[in-house]
């Protein structure tokens, strides 16, 4: 096989190195009086031996194989792929931040639990929520966090026999996976042929046994259900709890509160909202907010204000007890603290007044090229189907997105949701520019032309990325997980 | 509102794209959102900033902390105040790693791919275990999922905690394991390490696992080969949580029969950041490959027969397998990964040896020192990495307290986690920590006594 | 395509074939075909008892992944691990090498309520359309 890039490991000669420590300043003993013999390691573990400069170059050129937002437009639908701003990247590198223990005393991190203090009120406001936990790491994290408050929500009440969670057959996979994983029972509800959640079967899922509804809104169509104070109404009548998955959030920031819609159990990502970075595939972070009922259940700690100090507070008799060590990715939060600061009550209706613009526009623009299965106004995202390019020319989906790298965009999420057909899901986020979506439009266009005229050009796609298309199923089939020295 | 520095529209382009939409004005676009629930008036939040106004909020709140470089810093407890070489962050800084998503598209993700697939050998090579994954949220999350995981291989719902794991990391194994018809039994300590006669009485054919932390909470090497033993002749799996740091001189998991080997990833390159974001490393056996938690990278080829990496076994995953998946995570911790591979690769087979070196070094010169001051004592006698726990004659509170005021964070006082142990101070010596540091510790606490 | 006419059909495209008292259990050329290239199999322990319609395994290939209900009641006696190391033996030849496993019928009757091929056929072209 050609290599693109060679491993860390194939670079290593011994006695190179990229470090330096100082000497041993104390008497040094032999290990084997500090440690029996027998826990001692025989031989160090076989890390690369390489020099600083040509680690450097290493991570430097595959970051150079990466798209990231900085490198280009990232329309990738429930993602949120927004721009980054730089200077959340410096605030939150101030030593200030990023060298506190999380055990110091509180009176010498007064600060550090102020912002904590002032994020939740700001994530509260948004929500229009009583208390939020930023504990959660990241958006399945929070949900469940979510669901385990629900569940001591019932059992505390007697009602722990209510079992079933309710989910749309649009959602996201994590929200069936968290539901087992908090020892629920997942019950799918329909979507009717509006794109919202189907009023008659949301009837006949609801009775004695559900403990909640689960919902993205706008939902993973990027459409806001327009029921769901209905909803709202008939799960509480049946006992239930609503959780707002705010995976979609960007949508409504300052324009309709989850809380105000009647969900009682909200998570935000702020690594999709709020401007923090994915980082890859993390970290995120996914703060947990309740109304006033359920404050009680939320994880320990939470920050307190006592008019002088902050301070944690572990005294939560029916909270559902800790998610992670410490409180939370803080150094993520911080990012979206300087994120909402910067952006402020107006800027944020216009984040996402403007995301909500740059959706429409697009699919205003696509919508004569490729299938648009629900056909009417949407938020901050819309679904396509490359159905017509696979019933009429053999083209799938997958093959328009790989295509669509040769023009040096990433290409929207695909297959999901599963109910559309070839599904293409387009979020292109408040910060990009119209000279930006007029240059992805082209590029769609230019697409639907050559799956008409030259299929065979988009199964072969990419041309241009760094490798091509890869055998994915050799990768699974068999597993090669890691570099192993040859002998 | 005017411009803003994060929104590229203008008026014109606004007014152009509401008209290609076939809509008068923004109004029209929420329609479809009912009054009763759409918010009236401001969101009451404060005023937007300017960066400059922004930069000079964020160093006050950051001024209105002190740091651990303000002090000598001997506090651990899951959260270790280690030499980060420059190199790491120079890395991390790169846009094109912060600002990608998770690798779904391989063709434009090699590079997180490929330093993804990197991490798991080293994560291998450093515990001796076959596999790896991409990481998870944090050190106690990867032992809860570890025993998670278990349950499910096994087929058994009884999951064993050695009372000497980390408190924190035993608080969110039980909130976890809620609502699954699981059973959690903690054995208690004998000298501050596992209480072996009590493991071997408790485990049993009911249990799934037998989690141990080592160097567990209080600082001590936990009786590996033998905790191992005992799971293993009751069928069950042994997993172990250990610090990455020691594993630069202490025998890896893997020589002593684990099956999963979990642990916080923070102390390869991450910084403390009051608690996060860190990772959780998580390693297994190769037979365990179908059952693990989320993501793996895996080499392949391409079709212009070039190497490649992929995302694997993804059937295991959420996004496919949904409510049957192994796991619910999806985002994990993937930038704190490539600290941590990047962290590994620059302190290297030598570096890396002598970073735990100095570690056991120095925290044995201070602990001898320590114990040597009338009224002061080791809490326990075994064998330890880069923490030990200190017995002192006044509240390990106070200790702290009094010691603040020379620039010391003198370590963790045990009373909040055990009240028995109020007097108990958990002190950690990392290789940052210089003689003379030391020595100056040893001074302010003989003055205490 | 024409299905063997020797197997019976469920409508979650498993095939069964009787062979005397024992039943010899696979997936149908649809289903190898939804599913695409197989990479893992997993097959019960020899020995288990299994209900009609009960979980017997799975079949996973990049993006997608299956369960696989058995046809008939009866205990498994026989599981082919040549499809351990070669799952894609279920795409080569799926009424053939591709067999997945064997079990003792406990009501060979049973086999008369599933579909012929014919019947099988027929139930594919609803389903396209």
């Amino acid at each position: 096989m050609k290599v693109v890039e060679p491993l860390i490991f194939e670079m290593s000669a011994p006695g190179r190195q990229a470090h330096s420590l100082p000497e041993c300043d104390v008497p040094a003993r032999p290990l084997d009086e500090l440690l029996p013999a027998g826990m001692l390691r025989e031989s160090p573990a076989n890390l690369p031996e390489v020099s600083e400069v040509d680690l450097v170059r290493h991570f430097t050129r595959l970051s150079q194989l990466n798209h990231g937002v900085d490198t280009g437009f990232y329309p990738l639908g429930s993602c949120t792929m927004k721009y980054n701003p730089k200077v959340n990247e410096w605030v939150a590198r101030l030593e200030g931040f990023v060298d506190l223990h999380p055990y110091m005393p509180e009176e010498l991190v007064q600060g550090a639990l102020k912002l904590l203090y002032d994020m939740e009120r700001y994530l509260c406001e948004i929500g229009g929520l009583a208390r939020v936990s930023m504990q959660p790491a990241a958006g399945a994290h929070g949900e469940a966090t979510g669901l385990l408050i629900i569940r001591a929500y019932h059992q505390h009440r007697g009602q722990g026999h209510r079992k079933k969670i309710i989910i749309p057959d649009s959602a996201h996979g994590t929200n069936p996976a968290s539901t087992t994983m908090c020892g629920y029972r997942t019950v799918e509800v329909k979507s009717d042929e509006r794109g919202g959640v189907d009023l008659k079967d949301l009837e006949r899922t609801l009775d004695d046994e559900v403990a909640g509804l689960m919902l993205t809104n706008p939902n993973t169509l990027g459409l806001f259900d327009e029921n769901i104070h209905v909803i709202s109404k008939m799960v509480h009548e049946a006992g239930g709890l609503l959780y707002y998955d705010g995976a979609n959030a960007n949508a409504v920031l300052g324009i309709s509160r989850p809380a105000d819609c009647g969900f009682d159990v909200v998570h935000f990502n702020l690594h999709k909202t709020f401007g923090t970075p994915h980082g890859g595939g993390g970290p995120g972070s996914g703060p947990v907010g309740v109304i006033e009922e359920l404050v009680p259940y939320l994880p320990v700690p939470l920050v307190e204000y006592d008019g002088s100090r902050y301070y944690l507070n572990y005294d939560l008799p029916h909270s559902i007890g800790r998610m992670r060590s410490f409180y939370g990715n803080f150094n993520v939060v911080v990012k979206a603290y300087a994120y909402i600061r910067a952006l402020g009550p107006e800027g944020l209706r216009r984040v996402s007044e403007d995301a909500v613009l740059n959706a429409n526009y697009l699919m205003a623009k696509l919508k004569e090229y490729y299938w648009l299965p629900y056909d009417r106004i949407c938020k901050h995202e819309f679904v396509l189907s490359g159905k017509r390019q696979k019933d009429r020319y053999g083209v799938r989906t997958m093959d328009i997105a790989k295509r669509l790298l040769d023009f040096g965009y990433h290409p929207p999420t695909v297959y999901f949701p599963l109910i559309v057909d070839e599904a293409l899901m387009i979020e292109p986020t408040e910060t990009e520019s119209k000279e930006t979506l007029d240059g992805f439009i082209d590029a769609m266009i230019q697409i639907a032309r050559e799956a008409e005229e030259e299929p065979e050009k988009l199964h072969q796609a990419p041309h241009r990325t760094p490798v091509g298309r890869l055998d994915e199923v050799r990768a699974s089939r068999f597993p090669n997980l890691r570099y192993r020295r040859e002998e | 509102m005017k411009g803003h520095r994060y929104l590229p529209l203008t008026e014109q382009d606004r007014r152009e794209m509401l008209e290609a939409i076939g809509v008068t004005s923004i109004d029209d676009l929420f329609a479809d959102i009912p009054e009763e629930v759409r918010f009236k008036g401001s969101l009451n939040l404060p005023p937007a900033l300017s960066e400059l106004e922004l930069v000079r909020h964020m160093k006050e709140l950051a001024g209105a902390n002190a740091t651990v470089n303000d002090y000598a810093c001997f506090m651990g407890a899951g959260a270790y105040d280690h030499f980060i070489p420059t190199v790491v962050d120079a890395v991390l800084s790169r846009g094109e790693f912060y600002s990608a998503y998770t690798p779904y598209q391989p063709e434009v993700s090699q590079g997180t791919l490929q330093t993804i697939y990197e991490y798991q050998t080293l994560i291998c090579e450093l515990t001796s275990m076959d596999i790896a994954q991409a990481s998870m949220y944090d050190g106690a999350t990867a032992l809860a999922e570890a025993a998670l995981m278990a349950c499910v291989v096994t087929r058994r719902p009884r999951i064993i905690m050695a009372e000497s794991i980390h408190p924190e990391y035993l608080e969110v194994i039980r909130t976890y394991t809620q609502g699954r018809h699981l059973e959690l039994v903690t054995v208690g300590t004998q000298g501050g390490r596992v209480d072996l006669e009590a493991l071997e009485r408790t485990v049993d054919k009911q249990t799934a696992c037998v989690l141990l932390q080592t160097p567990n909470f209080f600082g001590l090497l936990e009786d590996g080969p033998k905790v191992g033993e005992v799971a293993h002749k009751a069928g069950a799996l042994f997993v172990v949580c250990t610090d990455p740091i020691s594993l630069g001189v202490l025998k890896p998991p893997g020589e002593y029969g684990a099956d999963i080997v979990v642990g916080e990833g923070q102390p390869l390159g991450n910084p403390l950041s009051f608690g996060g974001p860190y990772l959780g490393f998580f390693a297994a056996r190769e037979k365990f490959m179908r059952r693990m938690p989320g993501r793996m990278i895996a080499m392949t080829e391409d079709n212009r027969g070039q190497r490649g990496f992929v995302m694997a076994l993804q059937t295991r995953e959420q996004h496919i397998r949904r409510e049957k998946a192994t796991s619910n995570i999806c985002t994990n911790e993937a930038l704190c990964a490539l600290a941590a591979c990047v962290y590994l690769c620059a302190m290297g087979r030598q570096g890396f040896r002598q970073v735990a070196e100095l570690c056991l070094q120095k925290a044995h010169y201070a602990a001898e020192r320590i114990s040597g001051l009338e009224g002061f004592e080791l809490a326990f006698e075994g064998p330890f990495f880069k923490e030990f726990t200190v017995k002192c004659p006044l509240p390990a509170d106070q200790v702290v307290k009094d010691l603040l005021s020379h620039r010391i964070l003198a370590g963790v006082p045990l009373g909040r986690f055990f009240p028995e142990m109020r007097n108990h101070l958990l002190v950690c010596v990392t290789e940052k920590r210089t003689k003379e540091e030391i020595d100056h510790l040893v001074r302010r606490l003989e003055g205490l006594a | 395509m024409t299905y063997p006419r020797d197997l019976r059909y469920t409508k979650d495209h498993e095939w069964i074939k009787a062979e005397d008292s024992r039943g010899r259990i696979g997936l149908t050329n649809y289903a190898q075909d939804q599913l695409g290239d197989i990479v893992f199999v997993e097959l019960p322990e020899v020995g288990r008892e299994l209900e009609r319609g009960e979980v017997f395994g799975v079949v996973e290939s990049v993006k997608a992944v299956s369960d696989c209900y058995s046809p008939a009641s009866g205990k498994v006696v026989e599981v082919n691990e040549k499809l351990l190391d070669e799952p894609e033996l279920i795409n080569k030849d799926p009424h053939g090498e591709g067999w997945m496993i064997v079990i003792e019928l406990s009501d060979p009757a049973e086999l008369d309520q599933l579909m012929d091929a014919e019947a099988y056929e027929k139930h594919l072209e609803e389903q396209m359309q």
